[in-house]
């Protein structure tokens, strides 16, 4: 078993899903010749060719239109958003059509397209490098939303989201591309799409997290005096709101973190559905540790733009305490 | 050192069929009696269906409906140029194109009852679903292009827009993709001259539609979009580039829509009623009839016989469309993804 980090993880399942399937081709800005611009295509031009492999010409809504026409002409498409911010003009496509191929066919077209999007920030990247626009595709019915946090789960979550028969955002947190690494099985292995796991096990206060905001969530359980249970979610849509519920009636304590602005961001979807689901078992109110409601500030003041384990640590503090 | 010149470009235009019924033999295609009136009842049907969806509009059997008046010849000539396993790609004014490939009529009107099945394409019929956002059918086109090129199969694509899409981004990405990536997709813009209120001069400063082609790579002509010969020559010519390699053609049907935007629209704040009368002696199905008549094909009494059984047909129609039994609440949510997860059966189960 080789020991991997998320981006040769995420390049290991491509490889394996274009070998399996013929029908599987890559498409966006950069992914060819140059390997995509962190890297994570390298290798498949040289092993699959430019038809399969396809460097597009500037153009987010023609690469995920295209995308669309694709998924619904017979072939799998994994289209590849260069970064986070450059995923907004997409969200028409996606909104518009991608989602809604289905329904309004009455499941005479499909539309089973995979968009991968670079995600998040705390990398002192340039302007609209550093977003989390979950929010916006989880509002969209008809997307799934998947956001891995470790090499195993990003092979296993891309090769789920290339083989389910809906359109998948799968979110990559640019922070943790070569943070971590683990063993990663080379075989064929899937993470079901809507299943959270259970990062570490606690009684006192449960925190939920996705992508990068998971590891700030276990140095936090780490340090902290009270047991921590921490659910990484891995899906946002479907949602396992079974493995929420579980721990949220285990703990009664809930911490919420994400990166994206705190209005209407995911959080606030989680936060009503747990006082919806297990009203009678809290004995604190659920608290939000998010990104700010401001634009996210450039290099030299991002650090206050971020949750970190600092601040995830006072909120479990305040919630134990309340 | 003095200036070059790089390139150079012109923009081809077609007519075959005037407005006056005459034709230029030497241009005209191969097209036999019963393909020329095939195209004729063909835009008859389509123009009395439509009548019958204003009128069911305006008795509240219908809602918001967009009138193809005056482009028939566009549609109908466009789409009878494609084989069966060819693509089409409608915009929202297209009746006749749906005619020609087949699409049972009672889900045109289906659709704009307000029944999702109206769009559930028969699973024979390589037609795709109307599409209302103004020119995000374009790509779609240019993907559905690249995958039947990458499976090997030897078929094309054509997709409609109107005069106001070539405003869009969508349509300069897609014709750019299509270009660099040499597909087999055929652009027909139906160009009606208005998107809604606003004109040709308010949308672009290009002189012609057609030279927009040109930038991206593609062959660009303009047609007399009221002409049917001329339409089906172009779209024949271009879809069989298209399929032998030749790559995207970008056909601009120079036509007139002689209703309303829709139904929700009054065309009379923003036109003369002189402006259409004019575009009223051009009608495209008139100066088809006046070739027939020319070549003993025509007569009134075969009018009337053509117009009365069309007239059964459409009672039939509509009887259909109106008598489909109801889709349960489920048909809501059951395609909203491949499976039900637990929030949408909890939300099915609140409102049921």
């Amino acid at each position: 078993m080789a020991t991997l980090t998320l981006v040769q993880a995420i390049n290991l399942a491509l490889r394996l899903e274009m070998k399996r399937d013929k029908k599987v081709i890559v498409l966006g800005e950069d992914v060819g010749v140059d390997g995509g611009v962190f890297r994570v295509t390298e290798g498949l031009l040289k092993l699959y060719g430019p038809e399969r492999v396809i460097d597009t010409p500037l153009a987010e809504t023609g690469i995920i239109g295209s995308a669309i026409g694709m998924a619904v002409g017979g072939i799998k498409p994994v289209a590849e958003a260069q970064f986070d911010g450059f995923s907004i003009p997409m969200i028409d496509q996606l909104y518009s059509h991608a989602a809604r191929i289905r329904n309004r066919s009455r499941g005479r077209f499909t539309c089973p397209l995979v968009l991968r999007i670079p995600c998040g920030g705390g990398i002192r990247a340039l302007e609209h490098h550093s977003e989390s626009p979950e929010t916006f595709f989880c509002h969209i019915p008809g997307l799934k939303v998947v956001v891995p946090s470790t090499p195993y789960d990003a092979k296993g979550l891309l090769s789920a989201a290339i083989r389910d028969s809906d359109p998948v955002i799968y979110l990559e947190p640019k922070k943790l591309y070569r943070a971590i690494k683990e063993e990663v099985p080379e075989n064929d292995f899937t993470v079901p799409i809507g299943k959270a796991i259970v990062r570490r096990e606690g009684t006192d206060v449960t925190l939920i997290a996705w992508g990068a905001m998971v590891q700030e969530c276990l140095k936090a359980a780490e340090g902290a005096k009270a047991s921590c249970e921490v659910i990484d979610l891995r899906s946002l849509k479907p949602l396992d709101i079974e493995t929420i519920t579980a721990s949220v009636q285990k703990t009664g304590r809930v911490i919420v973190v994400h990166e994206a602005p705190k209005t209407c961001g995911f959080g606030a979807e989680l936060s009503a559905l747990i006082q919806e689901k297990s009203f009678l078992s809290l004995k604190a109110p659920v608290t939000r540790v998010t990104g700010l409601d401001i634009i996210i500030p450039l290099p030299k003041l991002e650090h206050y733009y971020f949750p970190s384990a600092d601040k995830i640590a006072k909120a479990i503090e305040n919630t134990i305490n309340y | 050192m003095p200036l070059k010149t790089l390139a150079k470009f012109e923009v081809p235009y077609l007519q075959i069929l005037n407005e006056h019924g005459k034709v230029d033999g030497r241009l005209m295609p191969k097209l036999s009696d019963k393909d020329v009136l095939y195209l004729y009842e063909t835009m008859v049907y389509g123009r009395l269906l439509d009548k019958t969806c204003l009128s069911l509009q305006r008795e509240g059997r219908m809602y918001t409906y967009p009138s193809s008046e005056g482009q028939e010849a566009a549609q109908a000539g466009s789409a009878f140029a494609l084989k069966p396993e060819d693509w089409m790609f409608p915009y929202f004014r297209e009746i006749c194109s749906h005619i020609v490939r087949g699409l049972p009529p009672e889900k045109y009107l289906l659709y704009w009852m307000g029944d999702e099945r109206g769009q559930q394409i028969p699973e024979n019929i390589n037609n795709f679903m109307i599409c209302v956002p103004v020119a995000t059918q374009l790509p779609h086109a240019v993907g559905m292009a690249y995958a039947l090129k990458y499976q090997k199969k030897k078929s094309a694509v054509l997709v409609y827009l109107g005069d106001g899409a070539t405003s869009k981004g969508d349509f300069h990405e897609a014709m750019n993709l299509a270009g660099v990536w040499n597909l087999p997709v055929v652009f027909l813009c139906n160009n009606n001259q208005y998107a809604i209120s606003t004109t040709l001069d308010k949308q672009t400063a290009s002189k012609t539609l057609a030279q927009k082609a040109i930038a991206y790579g593609l062959s660009g002509i303009q047609v007399d979009g009221n002409d049917a010969f001329a339409v089906y020559k172009a779209t024949l010519d271009a879809v069989n580039s298209a399929r032998s390699g030749g790559g995207p053609t970008f056909i601009e049907a120079f036509t007139y829509r002689l209703g309303d935007h829709t139904t929700a629209d009054d065309a009379s704040k923003y036109r003369s009623a002189k402006e259409v009368e004019e575009w009223r002696k051009k009608d495209p199905i008139t100066r088809l009839q006046k070739y027939l008549e020319e070549k003993k094909l025509w007569t009134q009494a075969y009018q009337k016989k053509l117009e009365e059984g069309i007239q059964k047909k459409i009672n039939d129609i509509v009887k259909a469309a109106e008598g489909i039994e109801p889709q349960p609440v489920e048909s809501i949510f059951n395609f909203t993804y491949s499976e039900m997860d637990w929030n949408l059966k909890e939300q099915l189960n609140s409102i049921k």
